[in-house]
């Protein structure tokens, strides 16, 4: 590589301005499947974040010897190895968030995420910058799956990691729960809303219009 | 056979893999600019889970549940830990068949999808049908209805959010909201309107 590489760059880079849900639409089934409270949010965060760092390591150091014409099963084949070892270490360990997050675990093998980066980056580069690469994504993910989480999570039941944040109306506080919130179309929205936002503060980031209206109506008519 | 029928309805409306299970939405979000692009994503969708899930089924029952390999004396052999590896083989190698299917008899469709046919591979909608079918213990008959009910009601959503798209390419949308900010919104809002059948469901 001619470029030196820079390994804060490669690090946060992908935490706003290059985020691989906001702006590259990748691993966003998983990224609202399980925010319905934090620590199920968290713990999809860290499961992803360690496949997607040991897979791309593991490719990028094999990068040379995999033929190109099967590369996407092989790359498939070892993301799903890790993907076993993960889920059998949270049914171990964490039975009920294991079940909480009932299939997603197993849906880490097609998020876009991880075949996303090993494809794009890992099988161009060393391992170590492939794994750095690779955090720096995983970290970019798991900031928007905790920020649309915890939104959720506070809202939707006035608790944070299931402490009692917000004293609920019905125990004498104030606060009525949304229950919306935990539904389905409030995850839609709030992430809608998330890429609006920053889409405003990065106006590089705006998509194109599809169609421009011409410059004065009231001219032509 | 009414069983089998509600199945099919819940798979495609109440339980609708993109709305409201939130299941192969990079797909869902990416193809979704033209009302074109979506129908044929619908129409693959449906395809290839209407394939696969009934297939997989018989790789399951066959060679991975508990017990699979009682007439071979190991009746405690338990290979249910590969489940995924098996399922994803079996997912490449039909859309592997379905790319070159399509490239012999229908070469202007293989051309529109471009990239995305092999991404349907890593589709998580795809694999969830399958790892649905094993979690709820389906037959064989209903898995094959799940798996078709599934890629209607994907080929329905997608194909819906394409025409709402293409018209709001006509609208002054906020700077930030265009394309992709206004697709999250729209998925949301048609996902309120399935939330209804659920309750169509519950009441019945």
């Amino acid at each position: 590589m001619a470029a030196r590489f820079d390994v804060r760059r490669t690090l946060t880079e992908p935490l706003i301005r290059q985020n691989p849900v906001t702006l590259q639409i990748l691993g966003i089934c998983s990224a609202l499947a399980v925010t319905t409270s934090l620590s199920t949010a968290l713990t999809m965060s860290v499961s992803l974040t360690v496949v997607l760092t040991l897979s791309a390591m593991i490719i990028s150091v094999i990068r040379r010897h995999i033929p190109d014409s099967i590369r996407l099963i092989v790359q498939i084949i070892i993301v799903a190895s890790l993907v076993i070892v993960i889920d059998q270490v949270l049914q171990a360990y964490f039975a009920d968030i294991s079940s909480a997050l009932s299939i997603y675990v197993s849906l880490i093998t097609t998020n876009c995420l991880v075949l996303g980066r090993t494809e794009a980056y890992a099988r161009h580069n060393p391992p170590l910058h492939a794994a750095v690469d690779a955090f720096g994504n995983g970290l970019g993910y798991s900031l928007i799956l905790l920020l649309v989480g915890g939104l959720r999570e506070v809202f939707g039941r006035g608790q944070l990691f299931g402490w009692q944040v917000l004293p609920l109306a019905e125990a004498g506080g104030w606060f009525t729960p949304l229950s919306l919130m935990l539904l389905a179309p409030s995850a839609f929205f709030l992430l809608g809303g998330v890429i609006w936002a920053i889409r405003t503060l990065l106006p590089t980031q705006a998509e194109a219009p599809d169609h421009v209206p011409p410059a004065d109506v009231r001219a032509i008519e | 056979m009414t069983e089998l029928w509600t199945l099919f309805l819940t798979a495609a409306f109440v339980d609708n893999m993109p709305l409201t299970l939130f299941l192969g939405l990079c797909t869902f979000l990416a193809l979704s600019r033209r009302p074109a692009s979506a129908m044929g994503l619908g129409i693959a969708m449906t395809g290839v889970l209407g394939v696969t899930v009934p297939l997989n089924w018989l790789i399951y029952r066959g060679l991975l549940a508990p017990g699979a390999w009682a007439w071979a004396g190991q009746p405690d052999l338990d290979l249910s830990y590969l489940v995924l590896i098996a399922f994803i083989g079996v997912i490449a190698a039909t859309v592997q068949l379905l790319e070159m299917l399509l490239d012999r008899f229908f070469p202007a469709v293989h051309a529109s999808f471009g990239v995305f046919l092999p991404l349907l591979t890593v589709q998580c909608a795809i694999l969830a049908g399958s790892l649905f079918m094993v979690d709820r213990a389906y037959s064989l008959a209903e898995s094959a209805v799940f798996g078709l009910g599934s890629g209607l009601g994907f080929a329905i959503a997608v194909g819906l959010l394409g025409a709402l798209r293409k018209r709001l390419a006509y609208a002054d949308l906020p700077v930030g909201l265009r394309g992709l900010g206004i697709a999250f919104v729209l998925t949301g809002l048609m996902s309120l309107g399935f939330a209804s059948f659920a309750q169509m469901a519950a009441t019945q």
